[in-house]
């Protein structure tokens, strides 16, 4: 542990690896149901952007501050309940200042307790890092997640309803599909398969286990010989070691 | 009757029209990463199934006989994640112990689950609709809907995988982006069931 905490950390690199090499919902496919479901106006995207990058920097925080404290066994209760507490704080400052975005977002803003980029940044970082290197990542992967979410919204609210930010734009064109849910699926592929040809790296094989918060017990389960529950999570398919190799 | 009448349009527009994976994105994770496998698919969707029903059946009452009175409806979120994931280490004890051929069968996916925002979205939905129409025996028909529209939703879509593996992809759309297409056709294949139940049965 003391290793970890002695080693130098760049800071600005720790804020702009989330946002471009290890973007959590391009690279490392991280929290695709908010991204799928809230992306059909730019509007929507912001505000679930903004408030899981909130969340996601309090959580980390606090789980930084409490990782020598709690016990290992019971991490992931712990930090479901940490996520939760600020989910709720949240989501009553959304409703109380906010509210057509509260109605917009609906059940998607208290699932953010689930969302695995605030889990998964939890077990893989916030946990092993000291304080402030934690609330960079969180602030960088935040932002990542953020202009995901408003390049998807903006790409379906310009083609699907022919506006941006609720604008009209000039020569509306308004094909509906990409406002349904195959659109949301079809847009967050290609952009996925965009993001890997520019960045020159294969496209990932299936959601990323980076994230998984379950990911300790799996390997163990496969320790023990038994079968892993997912079928992505083979130990040589991890995204961890598919960046290294690319 | 005409109670049975509107559970059986509650079951099947939880299957069809308000399918949770194709309409509403909960459960895209298991969805994309499990559902290769036929055997695989089946097991999670029945884990998932279980567990929904479960968690709604205690959620529900909890939440208007308990938090709605008090005025504590706000701590929703984390009462019912918390509940959730208790649950499932109950029913994970109590399959080992009891019933250990269950468990060797569901076992391996039940501690996934606590963190499958679809349960929680079952939850959750269930009690936004209580205020239109939504009693206790619908929010139980219509989370066991959800976990079979889960159900149907995995194993098609593993068959569609399966026909994946053999074709001739454009190296830059390989893995996930052609899943996500193909996950696309099937939903837009869903759309098509939209009105469905409140034309054969409203």
């Amino acid at each position: 542990m003391e290793a970890v905490a002695k080693k130098k950390y760049n800071p600005v690199k720790e804020v702009t690896k989330g946002i471009i090499k290890e973007n959590p919902v391009l690279c490392l496919v991280l929290g695709t149901c908010p991204t799928l479901a809230v992306t059909t106006a730019a509007s929507n995207a912001i505000g679930m952007g903004i408030a899981a990058t909130i969340v996601l920097i309090c959580s980390n925080a606090v789980i930084s501050l409490l990782r020598n404290v709690i016990p290992d066994k019971v991490r992931i209760p712990a930090y479901i309940t940490i996520i939760a507490t600020f989910v709720t704080l949240v989501q009553m400052v959304v409703k109380a200042y906010a509210p057509a975005i509260d109605k917009s977002l609906g059940i998607y803003l208290p699932l953010i307790v689930v969302n695995c980029i605030i889990l998964g940044r939890a077990e893989m970082y916030a946990s092993k890092n000291p304080v402030v290197p934690s609330i960079l990542d969180g602030l960088g992967m935040g932002i990542g997640f953020t202009a995901t979410l408003l390049l998807m919204g903006s790409i379906r609210e310009i083609l699907g309803n022919g506006t941006w930010f609720g604008m009209d734009l000039p020569g509306q064109i308004q094909i509906i599909i990409f406002l349904l849910p195959p659109g949301g699926f079809f847009v967050f592929g290609m952009l996925i398969a965009l993001a890997s040809k520019l960045s020159g790296k294969k496209p990932p094989k299936a959601t990323g286990c980076a994230g998984c918060p379950l990911s300790g017990s799996c390997s163990m389960m496969k320790a023990e010989g038994g079968e892993s529950a997912c079928a992505n999570c083979t130990a040589d398919d991890t995204p961890e070691k598919g960046g290294a190799e690319a | 009757m005409i109670e049975v009448k509107a559970l059986v349009a509650v079951f099947l527009a939880a299957i069809l029209t308000e399918n949770y994976v194709l309409n509403k994105f909960l459960g895209i994770c298991p969805f994309l990463g499990v559902s290769k496998k036929v055997n695989t698919a089946l097991g999670m969707s029945a884990a998932v199934t279980f567990v929904m029903v479960i968690a709604t059946a205690v959620t529900y009452p909890i939440y208007m006989n308990l938090l709605l009175p008090t005025g504590l409806d706000y701590l929703q979120t984390i009462v019912f994640i918390l509940v959730i994931a208790g649950l499932v280490q109950l029913v994970e004890t109590i399959l080992k112990k009891y019933i250990p051929s269950l468990y060797n069968s569901l076992g391996i996916y039940l501690p996934l689950i606590t963190t499958n925002c679809a349960v929680l979205g079952v939850t959750m939905l269930v009690i936004e609709k209580s205020s239109e129409s939504f009693g206790y025996v619908e929010a139980l028909v219509n989370s066991f809907g959800a976990g079979i529209g889960f159900l149907v939703a995995m194993v098609m879509f593993a068959g569609v995988r399966q026909r994946l593996e053999s074709c001739d992809i454009p190296k830059s759309i390989q893995g996930l982006p052609i899943t996500l297409v193909a996950a696309s056709l099937v939903s837009l294949s869903f759309l098509g069931f939209s009105g469905l139940v409140e034309n054969m049965l409203g």
